[in-house]
């Protein structure tokens, strides 16, 4: 059994994101998920620094300053995109007018909580940006993650560990092994890679699965 | 006659005290005023409390405020990135404060500074560490949290286009928190790339009106002077 790398699970929810939809694609590897979009869907990528419209990287010698995404990233605007201030970036954001955000996470509960901003590390530098509003103002929020950490713990756990970002918040997580939807009876399997058994699954995962 | 162009940025900044709560504009770099930043060290305020999104970036802008040990308080959303060394270094000192706030909780209560409100209650960050304390509430069915209004004495933001009224129009993804900010401060100083006569700013796009704005500097006057200086 082989888990889907990072672009195979950016192509993954890719799949999922509809026509017409305005979406956020956190920063690091949600990023990716732009690059897999079907060119015959208009679909509006919103940048919390004020992009709606946003399109790809621009060629190289042709970066401007004053267009990044929220990674800090040179991006460019698509024909009818637009620009805006904060206070309506994050209208959009936390006024549940975006269909769907995507963000990498430390952990995910059982529940849905989400954490995805600090590990609790007391000398770490703290920063969270505009996770907690994506986390509680998106009609929709996705996590990519992969399923177990670099030690193999469960990344999915019954309760989280690190600080939250937001409470129950989470309604789809995508990972290398799985695509699992938060309900209200628990972690219900949407995908699983094939070869991998339901047991199996449910080993390396830190909450009850529901087939 | 109003004319709010300063000749330089030197002149504009030159009334900033010791102690003084100033906004800095952009995201990153997109946005931040630099020339105004660089007159900002070379004036001699101490102690002051900077609210930005990023504690600064590489040895530049707000990076070298911080650097030159002038700022005793922060208060942004995001200072730890790749190229923040100088906060991250005076940070594991203890040598500056940090008031950590959700992006969109920073937003909204520039906000609420700019237009008179009293509080927002908010969504964002309720249940969590950075709620911890703070009054709550519960809305049609739904938890907030109460956060204050952010006022200051001084913005420091980069626009596009100034005239002598301070009407203002932004680039691109460079505009972020001009206009919010512009509303919160007793004293606004944008940096803008061409300062404009009266009427030239299309009255249908001018995105912070002329009250918003007490001073405007053009951005060759800013940069002559900080080179000069420099």
């Amino acid at each position: 059994m082989k888990g889907l790398n990072r672009n195979q699970l950016a192509a993954r929810i890719a799949r999922d994101i509809p026509e017409g939809a305005y979406v956020n694609l956190g920063i690091g590897a949600p990023t990716l998920v732009a690059n897999y979009l079907p060119p015959e869907r208009e679909i509006f990528l919103q940048s919390e620094n004020g992009i709606l419209g946003m399109g790809p990287a621009p060629p190289q010698g042709e970066e401007d300053p004053d267009l990044i995404n929220a990674g800090k990233q040179p991006v460019t605007l698509l024909t009818g995109g637009c620009f805006f201030h904060h206070g309506d970036s994050f209208a959009m954001m936390r006024g549940g007018h975006l269909d769907i955000c995507v963000m990498g996470a430390f952990q995910v509960s059982g529940e849905g909580d989400l954490a995805n901003w600090s590990t609790g590390a007391l000398d770490a530098v703290p920063a969270v940006g505009g996770a907690m509003d994506l986390a509680i103002g998106a009609k929709r929020v996705f996590v990519m993650m992969d399923h177990v950490t670099k030690a193999g713990e469960p990344k999915i756990v019954a309760q989280c560990t690190y600080p939250l970002t937001g409470s129950r918040c989470v309604n789809r997580i995508y990972t290398d092994l799985a695509v699992l939807d938060v309900t209200r009876d628990g972690l219900r399997i949407a995908d699983i890679v094939p070869g991998l058994s339901f047991e199996e699954l449910q080993r390396c995962t830190g909450a009850p699965l529901l087939r | 006659m109003i004319d709010k162009i300063f000749p330089s940025a030197a002149a504009a900044l030159a009334d900033i005290p010791t102690g003084a709560t100033i906004m800095v504009g952009g995201f990153g770099t997109a946005g931040m005023p630099l020339g105004l930043i660089e007159a900002l060290i070379e004036q001699e305020a101490k102690e002051l409390t900077i609210v930005s999104n990023n504690a600064g970036n590489g040895d530049t802008g707000l990076a070298a405020l911080l650097n030159a040990r002038r700022v005793r308080r922060i208060i942004c959303s995001f200072p730890r990135q790749a190229d923040s060394w100088v906060f991250d270094r005076l940070y594991k000192e203890g040598a500056i404060e940090l008031e950590l706030v959700p992006q969109g909780n920073l937003a909204c209560r520039i906000e609420a500074a700019g237009a008179g409100l009293g509080g927002v209650f908010t969504p964002t960050g309720y249940g969590t560490q950075l709620a911890q304390d703070k009054e709550t509430r519960e809305i049609g069915g739904r938890h907030y949290v109460l956060e204050y209004p952010i006022h200051a004495d001084y913005a420091l933001i980069k626009a596009e286009r100034g005239d002598r009224w301070g009407n203002l129009t932004y680039r691109k993804a460079a505009r972020n928190f001009g206009p919010i900010m512009a509303r919160a401060a007793r004293c606004t100083i944008a940096q803008v790339r061409e300062v404009v006569p009266l009427g030239a700013i299309d009255p249908e796009i001018v995105v912070t009106p002329g009250i918003f704005v007490q001073r405007v500097v053009s951005e060759g006057g800013a940069t002559v002077t900080a080179r000069r200086q420099a």
